[in-house]
């Protein structure tokens, strides 16, 4: 194990006045089984500190016990040198300790300067005083950088505005500890983009950070300290400048990922060409022609809102087209419907699996046949039979866990929806797939097992388009790499050339590298 | 890394168990879904049994299902627009319009045409309401409130208010009242009616379909539903089932009013759905638990009757039992998360 050593040095503390939260072996059990055993951390007064770890890790259980949602059955919290015992999030919040919920806690129809001030109405004689509270706004504003208006309904905002309005009402209420819970899952990556920046504006502020992600990099970019646990265990806490993801991903596996995707197989250079996109012109997308062949994994990667996806659902013909022409197989594809494009043989796999992907409330098996009905049925009557042995089949073939597959969506691990979704793709035995971003919001584990999925469909002579805002995904699986930015494709990188500084200087690119 | 691994599948089998843990209560939450309304409803029955001396005979169950013919068909057809994530509140209306065009045209061709022309009018409604939502994309809501107007005074356009007598027309009144095994047709075609339309929606690709437009309208299209078409179906299918309703009515009174059905009949096929357990969000529901819902509404009224209850009572107890059914739907949504 890599031994880095534990930043319990003072130092912070001058910089940032204040009190730490300190937690001293703390344990929790739910119905027996152990969420946290023994697990010491200290949160410093200003810093951002990011809990890491694998689904079921503890890290949620740690950040819940923190914002006073669930009492630890063991252990204890300081805060500075009082003890604290939290019975309730509102308890938490007198203490200045607030959470972000994931469901955002906004009343749309009311303006973004009330939702801030929402129960701590700025009032005298039960009669909202609004100029002093916009005055009181524009301070708040002022202090934390935002550029919010306060007459705007807040459910008009982004979600990212959202968010910033619930940061805003912590703020109001004078927290010095936020704590998010995977902040970045539900936004765009745009919006995600300016999470982090409201992050680092809070922690200037002198505001701590407890920061829960999945994402490794954003961990990475964000935070002053990393805490990473396992299976209820603290593994270790580290200072982030000296951490590395590798680092981090071996303290949450307990193993190093040296084999963090599977060999690649190259295809034959003179396979048959089973996708050509022609000067394809769409909202967002200027232009972008190449061509993929059977076996290939062409990476498509980009800075945000390089038009990555919007080239993905042109393609895929969801989006309106201006011009330009995309063949599979040889033949034109035309029209404006998904359902024809996956008849035809070409599926994507859409960036969102909650909002575009799954039905979250129905079945897997439900879920996993809604393309191919067909298959399973006679003259519109499903066979349970059929539909259940076929389910079965590729549940197995795309490694789906599930206790039964009777189970809605929403009860499976992210990584067992996503799975789900590619099992409902090799339904349709497209010679074309389309993965946007394949593996967000998955675990470790389950990403290993979504490379191997889309390795094996390429040697079996899928053409496969992988969509990655993760540049080690493009670049570990992908045989060909384009670097698309503003619409256009800047860079083809092929074998050797495919490094992360050739894709970087593309996506930076100012003009074209033809 | 032996120890790793091992570590692993020791995880994985937590998952699993916790899982399993989830599925547990996800199963008996689903189960309670499913009996949702047979349970008040077989209670119900056996205290009017009890209570009530003539509760329990064929008559007055026969008589219950003739009387709520019509209002099965049309909330049977109802909750296919439901799953899909829309409304109908135009049955009431088309209900009117189809049993007086019925009349209309009975009166002077024969009774075929004018059922068939009926029909046809509540497929045409069907069909405009369904593609004023889809394309136009107006709220559900508001398209067919709208269009309830707009027929409803064509009706009234039509009969200049006046009754429309349909008992008179020679064979028509026998469409709905024809005695078999003891049972009017008119609770045979009903039978008829649901049970299609249940099995529509729970064994067909199409009802799969109609699951996942209103579950998840976006996720559906990608995955290669056409969302606007099996939309435009089930406002169709309401159309028809309204005016099959309307002409049920129509043959089974002997008259019918342009006023007839309107509001409260859309009211109480929307109560009739929600008691059974149909989500109003969509994409979720089912035929014969809507039909138990009708059904069990029906009971309160034939009970309180029988009982000789203020009528008044039926109304508030009515009223509460539907917030009761749908507080359940919510609390029952929100323990899923």
């Amino acid at each position: 194990m890599t031994d880095i050593t534990p930043t319990g040095g003072p130092g912070r503390s001058a910089e940032h006045p204040g009190d730490d939260i300190v937690v001293t072996g703390v344990s929790k059990r739910f119905g027996g089984v152990p969420a946290l055993s023994d697990v010491a951390v200290t949160i410093r007064a200003g810093e951002v500190h990011a809990l890491i770890g694998e689904n079921g890790a503890g890290k949620s259980t740690l950040g819940k016990i923190i914002s006073g949602v669930i009492e630890p059955d063991d252990g204890t919290l300081t805060l500075g040198d009082r003890p604290l015992h939290l019975r309730s999030p509102r308890e938490a919040m007198a203490h200045g300790i607030v959470t972000i919920a994931q469901e955002l806690a906004i009343v749309p129809s009311l303006s973004v300067a009330e939702n801030v001030y929402l129960g701590a109405e700025v009032a005298r004689g039960g009669f909202v005083r609004r100029r002093e509270a916009r005055r009181r706004f524009r301070q708040l504003v002022e202090r934390v950088g935002f550029d919010l208006q306060p007459d705007v309904p807040a459910g008009t905002l982004s979600t990212a505005d959202k968010q910033k309005v619930e940061i805003m009402r912590a703020l109001s209420r004078n927290a010095s500890f936020v704590i998010m819970d995977e902040p970045s899952a539900a936004l765009s990556s745009h919006e995600t983009a300016a999470l982090h920046e409201i992050i680092r504006s809070l922690a200037r502020g002198g505001t701590a950070v407890v920061l829960i992600s999945h994402f490794l990099s954003e961990v990475l970019a964000l935070a002053d300290t990393i805490t990473t646990l396992r299976d209820g265990h603290l593994v270790r806490t580290v200072d982030a400048k000296g951490a590395t993801e590798e680092m981090l991903i071996e303290g949450m596996l307990g193993r190093s990922l040296s084999a963090a995707f599977p060999e690649k197989i190259s295809a034959p250079a003179d396979a048959a060409v089973v996708l050509e996109v022609r000067d394809l012109k769409a909202p967002r997308v200027d232009g972008c022609s190449f061509s993929l062949r059977r076996g290939e994994i062409l990476g498509i990667a980009g800075l945000v809102g390089a038009g990555r996806s919007e080239l993905a659902r042109a393609i895929f013909r969801d989006a309106k087209v201006s011009a330009g022409d995309v063949r599979l197989g040889g033949d034109a594809l035309g029209g404006h419907s998904p359902r024809r494009s996956i008849r035809r043989g070409l599926v994507l796999i859409p960036e969102s699996r909650k909002e575009l992907g799954l039905l979250m409330g129905r079945s897997v098996r439900e879920n996993v046949s809604l393309s191919r009905l067909d298959l399973v049925s006679r003259l519109g009557w499903v066979s349970r039979l059929r539909e259940r042995r076929l389910v079965g089949q590729l549940m197995e073939r795309t490694t789906v866990r599930a206790a039964s597959m009777s189970l809605p969506a929403n009860m499976l691990s992210g990584g067992n929806q996503q799975k789900l979704l590619f099992a409902r793709s090799v339904m349709c035995t497209p010679s074309v797939l389309i993965a946007d971003e394949p593996t967000r919001g998955v675990d470790v584990g389950s990403k290993r097992a979504i490379y191997d999925l889309l390795t094996e469909m390429a040697r079996e002579g899928m053409g496969i388009i992988v969509i990655s805002s993760e540049l080690e995904e493009v670049i570990g699986l992908a045989h060909r790499v384009l670097v698309m930015r503003h619409g256009r494709i800047m860079a083809e990188l092929v074998g050797d050339d495919i490094h992360e500084e050739a894709v970087l200087a593309a996506a930076f690119a100012e003009t074209s590298a033809s | 890394m032996s120890n790793a691994t091992e570590q692993n599948t020791i995880e994985s089998h937590e998952l699993e168990s916790r899982e399993g843990l989830r599925s547990g209560s996800a199963r008996l939450m689903r189960s309670w879904r499913m009996a949702g309304i047979f349970i008040p409803f077989l209670m119900l029955f056996i205290i009017l049994s009890v209570t009530s001396s003539a509760f329990l005979h064929t008559t007055n169950l026969i008589n219950i299902l003739d009387q709520q013919a019509s209002t099965l068909c049309i909330a049977a057809a109802g909750t296919l627009v439901l799953v899909a994530g829309g409304i109908d509140l135009s049955v009431g209306s088309t209900y009117a319009f189809a049993g007086v065009t019925a009349g209309e045209i009975g009166q002077h061709h024969s009774i075929f045409l004018a059922i068939g022309a009926a029909i046809a009018v509540g497929l045409l409604v069907g069909l405009i309401n369904g593609v004023i939502v889809t394309v136009f994309k107006i709220s559900p809501l508001i398209t067919t409130l709208a269009m309830s107007y707009v027929i409803q005074g064509a009706a009234l356009k039509v009969t200049s208010g006046n009754l429309i007598l349909t008992g008179t027309i020679p064979g028509f009144t026998t469409f709905a009242t024809a005695q078999f095994l003891g049972v009017p047709s008119a609770v045979w075609m009903t039978i008829v009616f649901v049970v299609i339309v249940s099995l529509l929606l729970s064994r067909t690709t199409f009802g799969r379909y109609v699951v996942a437009a209103g579950g998840n309208a976006e996720a559906a299209r990608l995955a290669g539903v056409r969302v606007g078409g099996i939309k435009i179906t089930t406002f169709v299918l309401s159309g028809v089932a309204a005016a099959l309703g309307g002409v049920i009515d129509a043959a089974r009174l002997g008259s019918i009013l342009a006023s007839s059905g309107g509001a409260a009949l859309s009211f109480t096929v929307l109560a009739g759905i929600v008691v059974g357990g149909t989500s109003i969000a969509g994409g979720e529901g089912s035929g014969w638990r809507t039909a138990i819902g009708v059904l069990f509404i029906a009971l309160i009224g034939n009970g309180f009757d029988l009982l000789g209850v203020d009528p008044n009572w039926q109304q508030i107890v009515l009223g509460l039992i539907l917030l009761v059914a749908v507080g359940l739907d919510m609390w029952a949504r929100r323990t899923r998360r």
